[in-house]
């Protein structure tokens, strides 16, 4: 679609559409507003300045960016199979893989505690072999962060695959790339865009997840205590530090989502 | 043509705002606020506010006791913020202190039963914990509730007095989260409330903290001013004081102050 | 290196081909047809995109598909060159790498094959557009771009699917051109896939007609358009096409001059007559034609409503006429008639 044909698209939206579109905007703006209002700005570098803080965000980008890679590196093979490969079975993996966006992310986390656990289906052998714990850990922080946001990694792409002309994939071919070759240099440079927008969301889940987090790896400042987990804590006892720590995960989101809407996941 | 597309895109806008209008008071209002009485409880209270909210239905026929149970700190969080509650029962006289300060409660608080504390550990006690010395243990997984919330305060009172220095490998955002990490097994031990071991399914045992140490919660409980009801949240407050409510309190394993 | 294959594919329980063709060593040969005939779908099972269910695909004595035998040479071990329809080069990548894309496909060093690609770009003239992306050239210039990337694998067997399709009407006679000078220098079978009797007729040696999954006939580009053996070849592939001399509104076809419309143009030209543009008289007729010759009829054959007469020197050309006028004119083999078409009913143009 060329500039010059979505510029002459319907100029005037139907009226409905832009009164509804402004309810959304205004209930999204809603409560930044209200955070903003109840912001200590005086207090606010002396709130932000803490080693618990600290800790915490560096927790927080530490299992974000663990949670992306590792959804790329697992995820974008899994969307592959999803797109590509006929199997019996394909609708209930499907389901499987949106299982974490629909169970409340507590009960994910407990379910992660009762397979992962030090006593769990698979954690017990695993701890026996090797005394690993992962509960309370930075490694089940990052599983429970992963596993949250994979999902929106593995949908995004492979609906993006979907959507790929396999014919470019047949002209790669015919002219002696293999599978891997094929995939590299003609598949993921034409999904990137996709791929780019699917890790983004991915980030943007793991770095507000709280649910699974609490309930698997536990809270445990300096350990397992991300962002979330502290402003819960915060909360309970003092609301402006609460408000701070808030402001500043909106401040990095707003940050890394704006720049990269601009820079990366511009419409061709 | 285009003015009749605009009439249609403004009867569309018209019938969309009267949906959301609908919505809005059907939400809001519905409801004769003078049959449902609105109590907002500490999780530590759960079992024990709905037996006394079924009793309370009971003896006053057409009336609907609506429990809005969560973390005491929370709840307070929602009062403060102007949530539509008749009555709040805390873990803690600390968290009610800013209801009370804030002028939100009719009168004082009331404090209506006493919870002790006692170690929990999962049914079988792998780790063989035996008693608050254990907690020191950098060796076991050890969980309490955080320093925030009634029951990790409490518990660091109970290890300061015994004179343990706490190996702590999570601090739980709640009683109820915490016990479901030690029934689990992957902790292998806390400090919750004995009523909470007394419910527990028999995923968890319970060991006794000596009198010496043990620390007792006090649970105060106030009508909230601005409730839509406060005439039906002061006769729900003071069923929980009769005779009646506390001997329910009581089956649960709490204590009559 | 001859391509052999026979190949049945089964598409749904609509669609079925069933086709053998063969391709000699330095031989063009055209797969004509209709859309939806097959002509995708024997594309598709000779590059090995698709396996055949029955049959045997031989390039030069190497068997590519043999579902009897268990033989399936995936396509990337084909050594077949495709130009696709719309080409299909890589958007995001320059013109250099996309030429270059089968030789760093086939491990060949990043230098070795940017310098082969940058020798086919300046054969092509496109030496400054190397660094462009593949997504900005013009339809010539990215149909140019197509042909060398599949070429530079010296392929054992060049496709072009629809290879002008893309184009419009003025870019196609130039890169045609252009087109049959690159099959010359491929030294392989080529096989043109299109649905355009013209450019089957300029650049196929045999050409392959193909209906309904199924061939229907085979032969020289004469024996198709002067002995159609279907209805639809007749229809399709019957206009009259001449090579001859242009000159003030004069071209020059072997010994015959006809009368052009178009006095501008000039040089070697393609003529096309249709063949219902042409009258049939018993005598040499009244008026004022401005074409008028005789001639003898060949041939007289009939498809449905529609007969078609083959006529003989000085100008072999197919007249479609009606039945009732072989009738009324007593048409038969042999007949002398005369001819006449307008200056105006002969379309020109530079070949």
């Amino acid at each position: 679609m060329s500039r010059a044909q979505s510029s002459h698209g319907p100029s005037r939206p139907p009226i409905a559409f832009v009164v509804l579109a402004a309810i959304a905007v205004v209930f999204f703006l809603l409560p930044l507003i209200g955070l903003l209002a109840r912001t200590p700005w005086s207090d606010l570098v002396s709130l932000l300045a803490s080693e618990v803080v600290a800790d915490a965000l560096v927790l927080s980008a530490i299992a974000s960016f663990a949670a992306v890679t590792i959804s790329t590196v697992v995820g974008v093979p899994l969307a592959w199979v999803l797109a590509r490969v006929d199997f019996r079975g394909r609708a209930l993996v499907r389901g499987l893989v949106l299982l974490p966006l629909v169970l409340p992310p507590v009960v994910g986390g407990a379910a992660l505690l009762f397979a992962l656990g030090r006593r769990g289906v698979v954690g017990e052998p695993l701890y026996e072999a090797t005394g690993l714990v992962l509960p309370f850990s930075i490694w089940g922080v990052v599983i429970a962060v992963t596993f949250v946001s994979m999902p929106f990694l593995v949908l995004t792409v492979e609906g993006a695959l979907r959507n790929v002309d396999v014919r470019f994939e047949g002209a790669a071919a015919s002219l002696g790339a293999g599978g891997w070759t094929v995939f590299r240099r003609v598949t993921l440079p034409m999904i990137g865009p996709s791929l780019a927008a699917g890790m983004v969301l991915t980030w943007a889940r793991a770095i507000g997840e709280f649910g699974a987090t609490v309930t698997f790896a536990g809270n445990l400042a300096g350990e397992t205590q991300t962002l979330p987990l502290a402003v819960f804590v915060a909360l309970e006892t003092n609301r402006d530090t609460a408000t701070a720590l808030s402001l500043l995960m909106v401040a990095i989101s707003l940050t890394v989502l704006v720049l990269l809407r601009d820079r990366w996941l511009r419409p061709q | 043509m285009a003015a009749s597309t605009l009439r249609y895109g403004r009867l569309r806008v018209v019938s969309a705002v009267a949906v959301i209008g609908f919505l809005l008071t059907s939400c809001g209002g519905s409801s004769d606020a003078s049959d449902e009485v609105r109590v907002s409880a500490a999780s530590s209270l759960s079992l024990a506010f709905a037996a006394l909210g079924s009793a309370f239905e009971a003896l006053n026929p057409g009336v609907d006791v609506v429990l809005n149970i969560g973390g005491s700190s929370l709840l307070r969080e929602q009062i403060l913020e102007g949530a539509p509650v008749d009555v709040y029962a805390s873990a803690s006289t600390d968290t009610m202190a800013p209801i009370v300060d804030g002028g939100l409660s009719d009168g004082n608080a009331t404090v209506f039963v006493r919870g002790f504390l006692a170690i929990a550990v999962p049914a079988g006690n792998p780790a063989h914990v035996t008693g608050l010395d254990d907690f020191g243990n950098e060796e076991l997984l050890i969980g309490l509730c955080d320093v925030v919330v009634p029951c990790g305060a409490y518990a660091r009172q109970v290890m300061s007095r015994a004179g343990v220095e706490p190996a702590v490998d999570t601090n739980e955002p709640n009683v109820r989260s915490l016990l479901t990490k030690i029934e689990a097994g992957e902790l292998d031990a806390g400090i919750v409330y004995m009523t909470d071991v007394r419910s527990a399914s028999g995923g968890v045992e319970g060991i006794e903290i000596p009198d010496a140490v043990n620390v007792a919660a006090d649970y105060p409980i106030a009508v909230i001013v601005e409730g839509p009801n406060t005439v039906g949240g002061r006769a729900f407050v003071d069923f929980v004081m009769s005779g009646v409510g506390q001997e329910i309190l009581a089956g649960f394993g709490f204590v009559t102050p | 290196m001859t391509l052999n294959a026979s190949i049945t594919v089964k598409r749904g329980d609509e669609f079925t081909l069933e086709m053998s063709i063969r391709v000699e060593e330095g031989k063009t040969a055209a797969l004509l047809g209709p859309n939806g005939a097959g002509k995708s779908t024997a594309v598709a099972a000779l590059a090995g995109l698709l396996p055949i269910d029955q049959g045997r695909i031989v390039l030069g004595g190497r068997v590519l598909d043999d579902p009897d035998a268990g033989v399936f040479v995936p396509p990337d071990e084909r050594g077949i060159g495709v130009v696709f329809q719309d080409y299909l080069l890589f958007g995001h990548l320059t013109v250099s790498e996309n030429v270059a894309f089968g030789l760093r496909s086939q491990k060949k060093g990043r230098d070795a094959a940017e310098v082969k690609a940058s020798a086919w770009l300046e054969r092509l003239g496109l030496s400054q557009l190397s660094k462009s992306k593949a997504r900005d050239l013009s339809g010539g210039q990215a149909q140019k771009v197509a042909v060398a990337r599949a070429l530079i694998i010296d392929p054992g067997l060049l496709l072009l699917d629809e290879p002008m399709a893309a184009l419009d009407a003025t870019t196609r006679v130039e890169v045609r051109r252009d087109l049959a000078d690159h099959l010359s220098e491929f030294a392989g079978p080529r096989l043109l896939i299109t649905h355009d009797p013209t450019e089957a007729f300029l650049l196929a040696d045999e050409i392959n007609v193909i209906e309904e999954g199924r061939i229907t006939q085979v032969g020289s580009a004469d024996d198709i358009r002067l002995r159609p053996r279907t209805r639809y070849v007749a229809d399709l592939a019957g206009s009259n096409l001449l090579t001859g001399i242009a000159s003030s509104g004069a071209v020059t076809v072997g010994t015959h001059v006809l009368q052009v419309g178009d006095t501008a143009i000039g040089g070697s030209v393609l003529a096309t007559i249709h063949p219902r543009a042409i009258s049939v008289h018993r005598q040499h007729p009244e008026g004022s034609p401005r074409n008028v010759w005789k001639t003898t009829i060949v041939r007289i054959e009939h498809f449905g409503d529609r007969v078609r007469v083959q006529t003989g020197d000085p100008l072999p050309l197919a007249v479609e006429v009606t039945p009732a006028a072989v009738d009324a004119l007593r048409l038969k083999g042999d007949s002398e008639i005369w001819l006449s078409v307008k200056a105006t009913e002969i379309g020109v143009e530079p070949g």
